[in-house]
């Protein structure tokens, strides 16, 4: 194991949360917290990237956690865009009713 | 030495009208079919006696023509040690001239013959077709001058038989005969094309005039101590028993009756069935050499095959039948002939016999034709005023097949009667076993030709009283008929009646061509005309045993005869029926022809049909469709089925799958190779220990500590080298504790490992 600093609470914390958010998307059905538990694992991510690139002094950690929250945002914008035009569909954002590409 | 003559011809004109009636023959109507058959097989006909003109007049008498026009290299393959040489032309020497001229002028009797008996038949111009394309391949097996090209129109008089026995294929009866026939004489055709392949291995060639110069190879020992030629002479006599109908290979024939009349008479009866008996005069050379053991075969299966034919003749029902079982007998005798020596003797009997037995059949296809089709003799009688012309040429038939002078059957007969009392087998120079060189020669020089002759004799005895009882229930006495059959009963018209008669006065006269030494000088012109190519018999007979032979075989024929007067004179008499009452057991067993076809249907049929019945059923249909093809498909279908469930469309399951898998592929990458790497192994030198971590390639990256001695402290602390060495100070045992792990992960794999140091 990594040595015991204070980085490991951080790192512990975005485990944590990469864990909720990644149970989030499984469990939930409405289609909006999907998305929102998408944006904490997307979270999460950024910031062990962080953590890491502090814990390592090197910069390029903190640049792709910017990367990502711009990325994260983009794809927030269409995730909400095809949520809204489900929705309009099927007057439905449950995500276990779209089951029809199953076929 | 050899003239030319244009030989090809003989086969190609009935080819060309085969040609001309399969392929037009229904737009031009009966009489142009049958003109184009009659006319190619006539045209055939006098080339051919052209031919035995110009052979007979010009040339050396031991000499042959030969086709200067056809003359090819037909297989033809050199190189890599392998050199073979195959030619095909075609020659006519005295031999092939007798078959020549039996084949086409009886051929054109009975083509005659059926343009009279076919009219009616919706498959007029597909009959001819078939009869002038079998005129064709015979006189190819006649005239062929090497074994490969007479088996080019060995197989093709089988196929034709074939076809003809088939021909009214719409009732399954004769289909299955035709299948039969052709089968039966598959197994035959295989022993013939080995002795075709075993000959050529041994000398390179299958001409006739050259496997007489190559005797010295044959004669030498090729298994057992036996000369090559031995089993090259018994692997043709094989196909011979096929094509000839011999024992074990005869049951065909009675079968074969299933065709129309003219086709038993021209094809089963007159050529075709005496192939194997022209085979074996051709090849002699082959049967001469010491020992005689083939000749032994060829004889002791002729004999047997005419005494057991005969016997079964004697009891049978069906017109045809009966005649079929009297040519399986008579060509036993043809073998016989050939078989002790007396070639000219057995092909003199397959010219006579080829004139009364074709008139024989033609005779029970004039029979038929007047009783609508019915062939149960027992249904006929008192034919005779009805078909005068046939009850009288009828009853020369008889006369002749019976063997009564002097008619032709008479002197054929007699020849190989006298043959078969003259030969001397060789079989040994020394012993076999506990039998002496004495013993063996006399048993194959006196008992086994005695032998021979007194079942011959007794087939000769049976021949007679069989055809006679036919002739008297046939034509003597009242009709036993319906009403209905008696009032259409009528002569045959003069294309059926004629040819008879011509058969009838060759019955008669053919025999006149080899009237024996004795009875007149110089008369045996027949044996004469055979004798520079064919060998003469071993041993002439004194005269006195040869009147005495001839005084036995005509008073068995006329007891026959006078036997059967007695029994069926004006029908059945009682005696008779009392006679097949008492001896019912025999009478049973010779009716159901020695319930040979019975027995081959439990050794051979069944087994094939039921070892087929488990290639279709179990191999086949089951292991090969169902298990391997079909059974594909269903693990596929059923593989689908299950993942089907998988893709439920649900998009959280898809995304839990993820999860797991990516983090079990984590934790296998993560911690195999530090595991794998802490299996380590050891090698020992004296106290200098060699440590090598393990896991290969997967474990780049890692680093190492080691404890040599387990006391808590690490020697070596994360080092990356893979193989560490240790000398231990002194003697003892020592615990090593080594930890391999991965510093990019975090996870370590450790494992303890007790050394010895003496």
């Amino acid at each position: 194991m990594l040595p015991l600093s204070y980085f490991n609470y951080y790192l512990a914390l975005g485990a944590v949360l990469f864990a909720i958010g990644a149970v989030g998307v499984i469990a939930r059905r409405n289609a909006l917290i999907a998305l929102m538990s998408v944006e904490l694992m997307l979270n999460a991510a950024n910031l062990t990237l962080v953590v890491f690139a502090r814990a390592q002094h090197d910069m390029r950690g903190q640049a792709v956690a910017f990367l990502t929250i711009a990325v994260a945002a983009a794809e927030a914008a269409v995730g909400l865009a095809i949520v809204v035009g489900v929705f309009r569909n099927r007057r439905s954002t449950q995500l276990d009713d779209l089951t029809m590409m199953k076929h | 030495m050899d003239a030319s003559f244009p030989l090809h011809l003989i086969p190609l004109l009935p080819l060309l009208g085969a040609i001309i009636n399969l392929l037009l023959g229904r737009r031009l109507g009966k009489g142009a079919v049958a003109l184009v058959a009659c006319g190619s097989v006539a045209a055939a006909a006098l080339v051919a006696t052209r031919a035995v003109w110009v052979l007979g007049t010009e040339g050396l008498p031991s000499g042959a023509l030969v086709d200067r026009f056809f003359q090819a290299d037909w297989i033809f393959s050199s190189g890599d040690g392998l050199d073979l040489h195959v030619s095909a032309g075609l020659m006519l020497d005295r031999l092939s001239a007798v078959m020549v001229l039996v084949v086409t002028w009886i051929g054109l009797l009975i083509h005659i013959y059926a343009t009279g008996y076919m009219e009616h038949d919706p498959g007029y111009h597909r009959f001819f077709g078939y009869l002038n394309l079998f005129m064709g391949a015979m006189l190819i097996l006649v005239l062929g001058d090497s074994l490969p090209v007479t088996f080019v129109g060995w197989e093709g008089v089988g196929v034709c038989s074939y076809l003809l026995i088939g021909f009214w294929y719409a009732e399954d009866k004769n289909a299955t005969a035709g299948r039969k026939a052709f089968i039966v004489n598959r197994v035959g055709d295989f022993g013939f094309l080995l002795g075709m392949c075993l000959l050529f291995s041994l000398i390179g060639t299958l001409k006739y005039s050259e496997i007489g110069s190559h005797m010295q190879t044959l004669r030498q020992p090729l298994w057992l101590g036996w000369p090559a030629a031995c089993f090259i002479a018994l692997l043709i006599f094989v196909g011979c028993t096929g094509k000839s109908a011999q024992i074990p290979l005869h049951i065909w024939l009675p079968d074969a009756m299933a065709g129309p009349t003219p086709v038993s008479a021209l094809i089963h009866a007159a050529t075709m069935v005496t192939a194997g008996v022209y085979v074996v005069a051709r090849t002699h050379v082959l049967f001469d050499v010491f020992p005689t053991s083939a000749k032994m075969v060829v004889a002791g299966i002729g004999a047997a095959t005419a005494l057991m034919a005969a016997t079964v003749g004697i009891v049978q029902r069906d017109f045809k039948r009966i005649l079929a079982y009297s040519t399986v007998s008579q060509l036993g005798f043809m073998f016989v002939g050939v078989g002790t020596g007396a070639y000219a003797a057995g092909i003199f009997h397959l010219m006579t016999h080829a004139f009364f037995k074709a008139g024989l059949f033609l005779g029970a296809g004039s029979v038929m034709h007047a009783m609508g089709g019915e062939g149960d003799i027992t249904k006929m009688g008192g034919l005779g005023k009805h078909l005068p012309v046939t009850r009288w040429t009828f009853f020369i038939y008889c006369l002749a097949i019976a063997g009564i002078f002097p008619l032709a059957g008479f002197f054929s007969k007699d020849a190989i009667l006298a043959g078969a009392w003259a030969a001397r087998f060789q079989l040994a120079r020394q012993g076999f076993g506990p039998f002496s060189v004495e013993w063996v020669q006399h048993f194959t020089q006196d008992i086994y030709p005695k032998l021979i002759w007194s079942l011959l004799a007794a087939a000769a005895l049976c021949t007679a009283f069989y055809m006679w009882r036919l002739y008297f229930v046939v034509f003597t006495g009242r009709f036993r008929g319906t009403a209905d059959q008696e009032h259409h009963l009528h002569e045959s018209p003069p294309e059926m009646t004629v040819p008879l008669m011509v058969l009838a006065a060759g019955s008669v006269v053919a025999g006149w061509v080899g009237v024996p030494a004795v009875m007149y000088h110089e008369g045996d012109w027949f044996g004469a005309w055979l004798a520079p190519v064919l060998p003469p018999p071993a041993q002439e007979l004194s005269h006195s045993v040869e009147w005495g032979l001839m005084a036995v075989a005509l008073c068995l024929s006329v007891i026959g005869i006078a036997s059967a007067y007695l029994l069926y004179y004006g029908g059945i008499s009682e005696a008779a029926r009392r006679a097949a009452q008492i001896l019912r057991p025999l009478y049973l067993l010779l009716y159901n022809k020695y319930y040979i076809d019975e027995l081959y249907d439990v050794v051979f049929v069944r087994p094939l049909k039921r070892t087929a019945w488990f290639l279709w059923y179990v191999v086949d249909a089951f292991f090969i469709d169902k298990v391997l093809v079909q059974g594909w498909a269903w693990m596929v279908s059923m593989l689908g089925r299950a993942v089907r469930y998988l893709q439920n469309g649900e998009v959280q399951r898809y995304l839990v799958g993820v999860l797991v898998g990516t983090a079990g592929i984590l934790w296998v990458t993560t911690t195999l190779p530090p595991r794998r790497a802490a299996a380590f192994r050891l090698s020992q030198q004296g106290r200098r220990v060699t440590l090598e971590a393990g896991g290969g390639s997967s474990r780049v990256g890692l680093v190492y500590r080691v404890d040599w001695e387990s006391d808590g402290k690490w020697d070596e602390v994360d080092t990356r080298w893979s193989t560490l060495t240790h000398e231990y100070p002194g003697q003892g045992t020592y615990k090593i504790l080594f930890e391999a792990r991965d510093p990019r992960w975090g996870t370590s794999s450790t494992r303890r490992r007790v050394v010895h140091i003496e």
